[in-house]
């Protein structure tokens, strides 16, 4: 008999929490795949976020560290520097990433620090139920924007990517999705790219991933993969941001 | 052994690094700033890391990621840079995390002012940030003491897995005086099987996290974590007794005021004023017991305390004297050092009322 597929060894073998239809146990499927075709897992250390991906590392095979909302970039810091030889990877959310660790994000950037950022775009504030992000679109619904972001109140969705691209210390920025299978390549050879960048110690790297929200969104999954290229990935250009 | 002249903040920086200190994360302010401004040489010259960070936020979370990875590691700020860290050092104590954070006091509230000032002890002694913890909490009177608490403050943190404040005014940062490098042997550590510094075979992953989902998980960390408290107010308790042994008068202060307390009291015995001094070392745990066994001599008559503050240390002063015997209080405040004569005044103003 021959295994023709099997469950990534960067993953620990229990179920994950995740939403039919969210994009997160995609996501962590193809670190882990990317970690295990490297052969990365006994080396790496992954910094986890708060939102809904705060249990990250109970799912990595990795080793993990579990950060302060926003500030990953800065435990990953002082991670990599302390083992500079060692993959150190944050993985974070919209919130996390591009609203209370804004600084953090930019200062890591800025610094060309040899982590690499994997940042989950949905949107929207998860764990807590929907809230507005700061990558919320304009017009789209959230618990604390109920008719829709509004420029005037909210002012316009960021474009993480393009913002820290920049940056002198970021030399490799590209934003991807896991809508179908073609994309989900793309996003591995992107995961994959910016771990051998790291490895290499070019400086840092960043990949943003459009990931769907099906429950905060209140769509069903098939409907919010097609809201996401439909919306997300207008605003959002899919592709290559940056490449040193 | 050689007596060499030292600068508060540096004796603090260059002790941290002979203790094996190995990461250092820090933010400018005032008056500390040449912690980092040594770190930033004689660290990497050690081996070392050392990172400007972008804010106070970024610096105790950088702290949080070496110590999570096995480092030692420290942070030096004042006043209201450390009211920044304490979201970082709720999660080093929830994630059971060592780490060293110097508080070098300004004034206060706010911006407050850049002189000496011990207006943090709440903020140091009660936890900080949210959540039921404690750091525990050194507060040297010298020089010589900041730098051999340095050595120990690493130890208590890797020992019970704890964040360690070394609390001092900004006195004992800006002066000068002598120091005598010495041997510290240092006390049997545990290795840190929890760190995640990387699987390397190990047959599972560490993952270091503050967060427990279910509550009945969550009240079983924090008992545990009462446990550990416990055990650190049993072994780790410290202060010093001046001239107590006949004392009528017992003023308790910690850091630059003991010293102009024991200066007044010097003075107040050549008046026939039989005072002494008790001086906290430890502020958390705080000396209760021995305090109150104090309260309890029959020759003592009235406690005072004395800060750089407007009354915050004379909580547990009370507490541990438990009404046994009348608490007083002095202090001066936002950066104002108490006179030697303002001591005195105080006590005599003290002496007349009460005996």
């Amino acid at each position: 008999m021959t295994t023709i597929y099997r469950k990534s060894k960067g993953l620990q073998d229990v179920p994950m929490h995740y939403c039919p239809g969210c994009s997160h146990g995609i996501v962590h499927k193809l670190i882990a795949e990317v970690m295990e075709e490297m052969d990365l897992i006994q080396q790496a250390i992954a910094i986890c976020p708060v939102g809904c991906s705060v249990f990250a590392g109970s799912y990595f095979a990795c080793d993990a560290i579990e950060a302060a909302h926003g500030r990953a970039p800065a435990v990953a810091t002082a991670v990599k520097r302390t083992h500079p030889n060692q993959p150190v990877f944050t993985y974070q959310g919209d919130g996390d990433l591009a609203s209370i660790g804004a600084a953090e994000i930019v200062h890591a950037a800025m610094r060309g620090e040899h982590f690499t950022t994997i940042f989950i775009n949905n949107a929207i504030y998860g764990m807590t139920g929907g809230q507005m992000a700061p990558t919320t679109l304009l017009g789209q619904r959230a618990t604390t924007a109920p008719g829709g972001r509004t420029k005037e109140q909210a002012g316009c969705p960021m474009r993480v990517a393009e913002l820290l691209s920049t940056l002198e210390g970021l030399v490799y920025a590209e934003r991807v999705c896991v809508v179908d299978i073609p994309h989900l390549n793309q996003a591995k050879r992107a995961i994959r790219k910016a771990f051998e960048k790291q490895m290499a110690g070019e400086g840092f790297t960043f990949v943003e991933v459009l990931a769907a929200c099906p429950t905060n969104w209140g769509m069903d999954p098939i409907g919010a993969n097609r809201w996401l290229m439909e919306h997300m990935a207008e605003y959002y250009p899919l592709g290559v941001v940056k490449e040193v | 052994m050689k007596r060499e002249i030292w600068k508060g903040s540096e004796a603090i920086a260059e002790a941290a690094i002979r203790a094996g200190c190995r990461g250092f994360f820090g933010y400018p302010i005032t008056p500390q700033n040449e912690i980092p401004e040594y770190m930033s040489v004689r660290m990497p010259a050690a081996g070392g890391v050392f990172v400007q960070a972008e804010s106070e936020l970024a610096a105790i979370n950088m702290v949080y990621g070496a110590a999570a990875c096995g480092v030692r590691a420290m942070t030096s700020s004042s006043s209201p840079g450390v009211s920044l860290k304490q979201e970082g050092i709720s999660y080093m104590a929830g994630a059971e995390l060592p780490g060293v954070i110097v508080n070098v006091m300004r004034g206060g509230p706010g911006l407050g002012s850049i002189q000496p000032a011990q207006g943090d002890y709440y903020q140091a002694t009660r936890g900080g940030g949210n959540g039921d913890y404690r750091t525990v909490v050194l507060a040297p009177a010298s020089l010589q003491e900041a730098a051999d608490l340095m050595f120990e403050a690493f130890d208590i943190a890797d020992q019970y897995r704890n964040p360690v404040v070394v609390l001092v005014d900004g006195l004992i940062a800006q002066m000068m005086e002598p120091i005598v490098w010495k041997e510290h042997p240092g006390r049997p550590l545990p290795e840190k099987t929890w760190a995640a510094d990387g699987r390397r075979g190990r047959a599972h992953n560490n993952f270091v996290t503050s967060l427990f989902m279910d509550a009945p998980d969550c009240e079983a960390h924090n008992l545990a974590l009462l446990e550990k408290y416990k055990a650190i107010e049993a072994n780790e308790c410290r202060w010093e007794e001046l001239m107590l042994d006949d004392a009528e008068l017992v003023l308790v202060a910690y850091g630059t005021p003991s010293r102009v307390a024991q200066t007044a009291v010097e003075h107040l015995r050549s008046q026939n004023i039989k005072a002494g001094v008790f001086r906290p070392i430890t502020l958390w745990p705080f000396p209760y017991a021995r305090l109150r066994e104090i309260a309890a001599q029959p020759q003592v008559k009235r406690f005072m305390a004395v800060e750089m503050s407007t009354g915050q240390m004379v909580d547990d002063v009370n507490l541990a004297v438990a009404g046994q015997k009348p608490v007083a209080f002095y202090g001066r405040c936002g950066g104002v050092i108490p006179h030697v004569s303002e001591i005195e005044g105080a006590v005599l103003a003290a002496w007349k009322e009460g005996l």
